[in-house]
Formats: C-alpha cells, sequence, structure tokens
C-alpha cells in the first residue's frame, strides 16, 4: 500500500480547501522537483480544481499556480485528519 | 576602469520561465543578438550585445530556469556556463537575476542558488507594476539589504531601471564584489539544502513585502474558470486549436502559392537569359526549384510560430496542456504535445520545430518521431489524384461518397499508427515513466508584440538556414539522379529535332512545344539513374502492385510527397505541368500498362498506394529539421527507417489482402 490511510495528502482536498504540507515522501527528480518548486513541509498549499478528466491537478502555493499530477500530488502528506 | 574598456565583459541573464527574462533580453539588446545552439545539444544559446555606458558585453540569455541542479538539459548547461565549464563560453563576470515581483519566493529561489557561485550578482525584478496595482507593498531596500545584493527595479516597455542596472553592473564588474550571502555549507543534503534556501528567502521576502490579502485581484484565477472549464474549457480549446489548424492549412495557401509562382516566373526569367544546356537545368531545376522547395514552407512556419508565440505568451499554451494532459499521457506523452502534433496536419516541418516547448528529451523525441504520420497538407494531391482516378462517382449507403470515406480512412490510419507507435517507443527505445506534470500556470498576460514577432521570425531564420541547406543539397542529387546520364541523342532523334524545330524563332524560346518536349523528357527520366533505380527497385515493390514507373515516382517523391503528381505526368508523356485533378493524367494512369502489357493500375493499386503515402517518410525537408531538432542521425536514420518498413508492411497487407478478398 503506497498510502497509509491515516493520513491525509494534498489529492484528497477539496476545491477551495487550504491546508499546511508536513512531508514530501517519495525520491527521485520529480519530488526533487515538486520541493524546488516551493511545496517543502510548512508551506501552505490550497486546492484549485482539477483538470476536466480529474487529472492533473491545479494548486496554489506561495503566491502561484502550479499543476501536478494525481500521483505526484499523493506523495505530499498535509496536516488534518481525513479530508474526505 | 579604461584597461577593461577594451576586454568585452560577458553578462549572464538567469531568471525562472516567465518571468520576463525574454522581454528584457530584448529591451537590453535591441536586435544586436544572435541565436544558435549550444554545441551538440538542442539548448537553444542566445547571445546580445549590450552596451553599459562606457563598457561593452556580451549578454548570454541562459535558457528559463527553475533551479541550478542539473535535473534537466537546460539546468545542466546553465549550470557549466556559471561554473565557466562550457567551452567557448567564457564564465560570467555577473549574473543578472531576473525576478518576477508577483511571484517572489519562487522566483528568488533560483537567486539563492546563484549567490553560492561567488559571482556578483544582481536582481532585476520585473513585473513591478503589476505587483504594485495588486496593492502589494514592497521595500526594495530592505530586500537587497537582506539578500546582500543590489536589487533594481526593471520594465522593458518604459525601459524603467534600464540604466541604472548597465550601472550596476559595470560597478559590479570592476569592483567583483560577491554577494554577501554565502552559503553556510553545513546543510547536508539536496533537501536540506533545499530548507535552507527557501529559510532564507522566506525571512528576506517577511522583512520586505506586506501583501495584500484579498483575493479580488487573482483575475487569471477567474478566467480559469471559463478558459479550465469542464466543459467551456475544452470547448474553446476546439476553437483555438481550429483557428491555428485553419490558419496554417487555409490561410498560408496564398502566400505559398505566390511563392511557387514567383520561384516558377524567375525560373523561366533564368532559363530564357541561358543558353540551354546543363547549367540553364541545373540552376532552373535543381537550385532554383529547390530553394523555393525550401522557402515555399515559411508562410506555414511564420503562422504557426505567430501563434505559438502569443499562446504561450499569454499563458494559454500552458493551460492547453493542463486541459489535454490526460489524454496525452494515456499513450504515455506530454500534454504539450498536443499542439505539435495537430500543426503536423498541415506541415510535419513547423510541427516538429514546434516540440521545443516539451522539456523532456524522450517526450520530445517520441512527439517528433509520431509527428510526421498526421497526414500534412503535401498528400493531399496524392489522396486527390488518386480518388479522382478510380473511386469518383461511388457512394456508400447511397449517400456518403467513397472519396470522402477514403479521405477520412487515410487520416484515420495515420493518427492510430501515430498513437500505437508512441505507445510502443514509451515501452522499449524512449522507456521512461509517464512525463511527470510539474508545471507552473503563470498568470494570464498580454503578450508584448515585440517579443512574439522576434521569437517567429528567428525560428523562421533557423529553419532556413539549417534546414534549407539540407534540402537544397538533397534537391540538387534528386535532379542529378534524373538528369544523369543524358539519354543520347540518337535514341530519339526525331523527336529531339522536332523539339528544336518547334523553338519559337521570334523569341528563340520553346513555344508549343512542351507536348513534343515531353517525349525526350520521359526518354530521358526512364533511362537516368532514377530511371534505373526504379527498376532495380522493381522487385522489391511489385508484390505491392507497384511496377517500375511507380518506383520512380516513389523516389522522386522523396523530395516531397506532391512530386509524385508531376512525376507521374512526366513518366506517362502528358507533360509536367498537369495537375492532380487532370483529365488526361486520370486516364493515362486508369490505361497505364506495365512492362508486359497488363493494366498497372487499379483500385487496389490506387488505395495500396495512398496507404504508402500516409506512412512512409518521404520528404527530405522533415528528415533535414529532425536532423536539426534532434541532433542525432541515428535517430532520423531510425525514423526514415521505421516509417518506411512500415509503410511497406501496411501496404503489403493492404495489396495482398485486397487480392485475397478477390479484388484486383
Amino acid at each position: 500500500m503506497k498510502r497509509r490511510i491515516s493520513s491525509t495528502t494534498l489529492a484528497d482536498l477539496q476545491k477551495g480547501e487550504s491546508r499546511t504540507v508536513l512531508s514530501v515522501r517519495g525520491e527521485g527528480r520529480v519530488t526533487r522537483r515538486l520541493m524546488e518548486m516551493g511545496v517543502i513541509p510548512g508551506v501552505s498549499v490550497q486546492m484549485v480544481k482539477a483538470a476536466p478528466f480529474g487529472d492533473p491537478l491545479e494548486i496554489r502555493v506561495r503566491g502561484y499556480n502550479l499543476a501536478l499530477r494525481r500521483n505526484e500530488a499523493e506523495t505530499v502528506e498535509v496536516e488534518g485528519g481525513s479530508a474526505r | 576602469m579604461k584597461d577593461t574598456a577594451t576586454k568585452l565583459l560577458t553578462i549572464a541573464l538567469a531568471g525562472n520561465p516567465n518571468a520576463g527574462k525574454t522581454t528584457l533580453f530584448n529591451s537590453l539588446t535591441g536586435l544586436n543578438q544572435k541565436v544558435a545552439n549550444y554545441p551538440g545539444v538542442t539548448v537553444e544559446r542566445k547571445e546580445g550585445f549590450w552596451d553599459l555606458g562606457g563598457e561593452s558585453a556580451t549578454l548570454i540569455d541562459l535558457p528559463g530556469l527553475y533551479s541550478l541542479d542539473a535535473t534537466s538539459l537546460d539546468e545542466e548547461i546553465a549550470q557549466k556556463i556559471i561554473t565557466g565549464d562550457l567551452d567557448g563560453v567564457p564564465k560570467p563576470d555577473v549574473i543578472v537575476s531576473v525576478v518576477d515581483a508577483t511571484n517572489l519566493e519562487r522566483n528568488l529561489y533560483l537567486t539563492a542558488q546563484l549567490l553560492e557561485y561567488g559571482i556578483p550578482v544582481v536582481v532585476a525584478l520585473t513585473m513591478i507594476d503589476v505587483f504594485e496595482k495588486q496593492k502589494h507593498q514592497i521595500d526594495i531596500d530592505k530586500l537587497s539589504e537582506c539578500l546582500g545584493v543590489p536589487v533594481v527595479p526593471v520594465n522593458a516597455k518604459s525601459d524603467r531601471g534600464k540604466d541604472e542596472l548597465a550601472e550596476i553592473v559595470r560597478e559590479l564588474a570592476i569592483t567583483r564584489r560577491p554577494a554577501r550571502y554565502q552559503w553556510n555549507g553545513d546543510a547536508d543534503g539536496d533537501n536540506a539544502k533545499i530548507f535552507s534556501r527557501y529559510n532564507f528567502i522566506s525571512g528576506a521576502v517577511q522583512e520586505s513585502v506586506r501583501h495584500n490579502d484579498k483575493r479580488e485581484h487573482r483575475l487569471s484565477e477567474r478566467i480559469d474558470r471559463v478558459l479550465t472549464h469542464k466543459v467551456f474549457g475544452l470547448a474553446i480549446l476546439v476553437l483555438v486549436l481550429l483557428t491555428v489548424f485553419q490558419a496554417i492549412f487555409s490561410w498560408a495557401t496564398l502566400p505559398m502559392d505566390l511563392l511557387e509562382q514567383g520561384f516558377g516566373a524567375i525560373g523561366d526569367g533564368v532559363r530564357a537569359a541561358l543558353p540551354e544546356g546543363i547549367l540553364a537545368d541545373l540552376i532552373v531545376d535543381g537550385i532554383i526549384a529547390g530553394v523555393g522547395g525550401v522557402l515555399v514552407f515559411l508562410p506555414q512556419i511564420l503562422l504557426l510560430f505567430l501563434f505559438i508565440s502569443i499562446l504561450e505568451d499569454t499563458g494559454y499554451l500552458a493551460r492547453a496542456a493542463f486541459l489535454l494532459d490526460k489524454l496525452m499521457s494515456r499513450v504515455g506523452l506530454h500534454g504539450k504535445a498536443f499542439l505539435p502534433l495537430m500543426s503536423s496536419f498541415a506541415c510535419a516541418i513547423p510541427g516538429i520545430m514546434a516540440t521545443r516547448t516539451i522539456e523532456n528529451r524522450r517526450d520530445r523525441f517520441t512527439t517528433i518521431l509520431i509527428a510526421p504520420f498526421m497526414s500534412c497538407s503535401a498528400r493531399l494531391p496524392v489522396y486527390t489524384l488518386m480518388i479522382g482516378a478510380f473511386f469518383t462517382g461511388q457512394t456508400v449507403f447511397g449517400f456518403v461518397s467513397v472519396g470522402a470515406v477514403l479521405m477520412l480512412a487515410m487520416y484515420t490510419l495515420g493518427i492510430v499508427v501515430a498513437l500505437i507507435v508512441a505507445f510502443v517507443l514509451k515501452r522499449t527505445l524512449l522507456k521512461a515513466p509517464p512525463p511527470p506534470f510539474i508545471m507552473e500556470l503563470p498568470p494570464y498576460r498580454m503578450p508584448s508584440m515585440r517579443t512574439v514577432l522576434q521569437n517567429m521570425l528567428t525560428r523562421a531564420w533557423l529553419f532556413v538556414k539549417r534546414a534549407g541547406t539540407v534540402i537544397l543539397a538533397i534537391s540538387i542529387i534528386l535532379w542529378a539522379l534524373m538528369y544523369f546520364p543524358r539519354s543520347e541523342p540518337a535514341a530519339a532523334p526525331p523527336a529531339l529535332t522536332q523539339a528544336e524545330a518547334a523553338v519559337d524563332p521570334a523569341t528563340g524560346r520553346p513555344g508549343d512545344a512542351a507536348v513534343e518536349l515531353a517525349i525526350p523528357e520521359s526518354e530521358q527520366l526512364r533511362n537516368s539513374f532514377a530511371g534505373k533505380l526504379g527498376h532495380a527497385i522493381e522487385p522489391v515493390i511489385s508484390p505491392l502492385g507497384f511496377d517500375w514507373k511507380i518506383g520512380v515516382a516513389l523516389i522522386a517523391s522523396f523530395a516531397a510527397r506532391e512530386v509524385l503528381v508531376s512525376t507521374l505526368s512526366i513518366i506517362y508523356n502528358v507533360g509536367r505541368d498537369e495537375n492532380e485533378e487532370s483529365e488526361t493524367l486520370i486516364s493515362a494512369i486508369r490505361h497505364a500498362k506495365d512492362d508486359r502489357g497488363r493494366i498497372v493500375w487499379t483500385p487496389l493499386t490506387a488505395l495500396t498506394l495512398m496507404v504508402f503515402f500516409v506512412l512512409a517518410m518521404q520528404c527530405m525537408s522533415t528528415v533535414a529539421i529532425v536532423r536539426r531538432e534532434t541532433n542525432s542521425w541515428p535517430w532520423t536514420l531510425f525514423m526514415v527507417g521505421y516509417m518506411t518498413g512500415l509503410a511497406y508492411l501496411a501496404s503489403f497487407v493492404t495489396y495482398q489482402g485486397g487480392r485475397l478478398l478477390g479484388f484486383e
């Protein structure tokens, strides 16, 4: 199982919802690029919307809008219990 | 100061994509710039001359970067330039870090990294007018103090800050005062470094910026409520793509026809001025026709790049990729591959050049390798001729014309094969996980007309310069193949005398001799190297139902697909100026017999030829541009090989399958 049931990820957020990032799991270039783009623990992220076919997602972080795929968003753990 | 005046300073311009770097570069250098590639890679090398007032500098426009960690080719090159490790590029004396004020934190991340190299850095703050209009406040002096480097607000449109920036750069180049902030070095690992840089930035931004927290200024998100809407967004995207498609498909025809006629007229003029003979033939049929064949693509390339520049600079291209990524990623392509593929329906050349917007090399190569399967406008004359000759007046279900069905089938065949090939390539030769899609959706902005036009002209010039030379060379080779060896006049003396006699003595030009001339011309082609090649490949192509004459036409149409029509005209003796709707040509094709006296063309042969043209790589201009864009002959030859192989296979299946089913 990639995702523990107890944790909430960026991909779980509802439209308009904001949370603080707890950790960015995963390794490699994709994760590093995500962090260089400013998605690191402590920063606040907001879900803007999903693309028409449900993927990718658009989020707002550090005052700008970033698109990322759902499976990439799933590696970003955010605070708070179940968002669903 | 005087002793440095003789030496040209080297200044590097670094910044995030969309930070306004290109606009600033254009404003600082004017038209004093040149664009090329860095040796061995397809990363664009852009340099300009910057007059600093008393000093002169070479301004290097680094590729748009988010970071310098060498995770992409662009970043690797940029890093090498900054450390002075790239051959032929001097280590920069000063770095100008372009920072978008409306996106301060993320833009400063790159600045923080630049500070670690010990080269003097100055921050050029762009979009400051937009930032202040949004009622945010920024204390420039404070920001400069926190970062430890000079910060200069600039506005490329009003030239604000241009002189101040030049002055500071000049000063820094002399004092070589390195940035005050130095990396403390005790952060272990990449992640820790990323945290430390962002900590440093957050501190500086907190000290110097007061944000207006109201959300009302987020105009872009309001626009996106429509443009990335589930229904309207997709509808608008289709409209935008249709407009682009329409432009390169139909608006470009008029200038293209004019260019073609113009080159035809030049050719006639030159032929009239020169004595008849090999020199006139080489210049007219080889060189002028070759140059014309290159330049005829310019209107499409200019138009497509006009649209791409506008779409890119407004920020819409990123939205289009966002909307389509899910669909494209099913076959392993990036969302950004959509526009290049779409453009390839008009012509694969601008389409392949448009793949430069795709950063990842493997995704870009996959897109390049499948782009020529989209049925381009040069295939239309071939389809039209075949349908006109064998499928007119027939209908299915009583009202749908067979011609329309076949036309649609050819387009569909190209698309389906392209998707299958992409799917296979992404799992084999260009194996890679689905391309990551971490992409900024920049705020919508009015594009700067100057940047758009400059971008468009640069691309067009690159095409003429690089692809042009290869296309010209191949044109001359193909011409020579059809021209040599010269048929002995003795072989057809009556025809030749007749042709000579037909030259109007009053004007010295051939009068009504075209028809008579066609006879030795077809004879010439038959005995030329191309004719011999046609004979040589006959055993290979006869399982497809093609005789050696079609073989010659296939060889000749490597120059460009539509050349098939004029070659068939020559070879069937109907004069070279017949077009694809010509009744004479159609009738000649219908009644053509092979050397054993059998009818060559059947509807099945025509269909087989169409299938072959959908899939085969028969366009030297595309080959030239693929060579340039991939910077690799192996990949280019691989493309030619696999496409031709697929074309042969599919044609074989069509012809032999058709025969098995009882068609002739």
